[in-house]
């Protein structure tokens, strides 16, 4: 009972942030609410039994990511904002077809069955950082060094793209 | 009331279809990078939920990489925007033309 309740309010809290998100006027706030949803995807993180990846969320995403944007939003200082899109006949259209793809999803998701709760005794320990160190260090080693490069790679055209004259 | 993987795919779905919703309709390129962030969030979910379910490891070493592309892309990405804003002034997508064929 209580895990549906934390359930629901997050899953109200990250909706309710998600679509402040996308209709904010001011790309500050915009910004803002993203750290908020990004806090409340790592809420839902630990209640599925991943700490690990609850805190790198608040790390990486709240912590580092969000910092970036919050960054260009300071540097690139709009006098004119950009408006919304201003054709209503293109929204609309827009909309029947976004409203089709939801119900297609959740239509789905409801034709295929509700998925029995999961075991408690199963082979996912609550604490389970070794079995991920594990798990990257043995059979996703390669994976893992071609991300470590691709992170390098973005770092350098991050630096190149942002100087003014190399 | 028991909290299943459904409701998870049930929230996921949700939060994806802001985010394309938050694509489609936005016109500042900063913003449309955040709804490419809150979808990368959506998935994320999904993996968590089914490593919760399947009682398996490997989906949250997926999570792991897609955070790591998230990190990258949004990296080059505002970076791009920087160096275009230099040059044009502007942020809007419509007015970025410059590579369309």
């Amino acid at each position: 009972m209580a895990e549906a309740v934390a359930f629901y309010i997050c899953a109200a809290l990250i909706l309710g942030f998600g679509a402040l998100v996308i209709t904010a006027k001011s790309t500050v706030h915009s910004v803002l609410y993203l750290v908020a949803d990004f806090l409340c995807v790592a809420a839902l993180y630990v209640m599925l039994q991943a700490p690990f990846l609850a805190v790198i969320q608040v790390m990486v995403y709240a912590g580092g990511i969000v910092v970036l944007y919050l960054f260009v939003v300071m540097l690139v200082n709009l006098k004119r904002p950009p408006e919304a899109h201003s054709d209503p006949r293109r929204l609309g259209r827009l909309g029947v077809a976004m409203a089709a793809a939801v119900l297609v999803e959740f239509a789905a998701i409801f034709a295929l069955g509700w998925a029995k709760p999961a075991s408690a005794g199963g082979a996912l320990s609550p604490n389970n950082v070794e079995q991920i160190g594990r798990a990257l260090y043995t059979d996703y080693l390669i994976p893992f060094e071609v991300a470590s490069v691709l992170l390098l790679v973005a770092m350098i055209g991050a630096i190149v793209l942002a100087k003014r004259e190399l | 009331m028991i909290i299943t993987t459904t409701h998870y795919m049930l929230l996921s779905a949700a939060l994806f279809t802001l985010g394309i919703i938050g694509v489609m309709t936005r016109r500042n390129v900063i913003i449309i990078l955040m709804s490419i962030e809150l979808m990368l969030n959506a998935v994320n979910i999904n993996f968590i939920a089914f490593s919760h379910q399947l009682q398996n490891v490997v989906g949250q070493v997926f999570a792991v990489f897609v955070i790591v592309v998230a990190a990258a892309e949004a990296a080059v990405g505002l970076g791009i925007i920087l160096a275009f804003y230099r040059n044009k002034e502007t942020v809007n997508i419509d007015e970025m033309g410059l590579m369309r064929w």
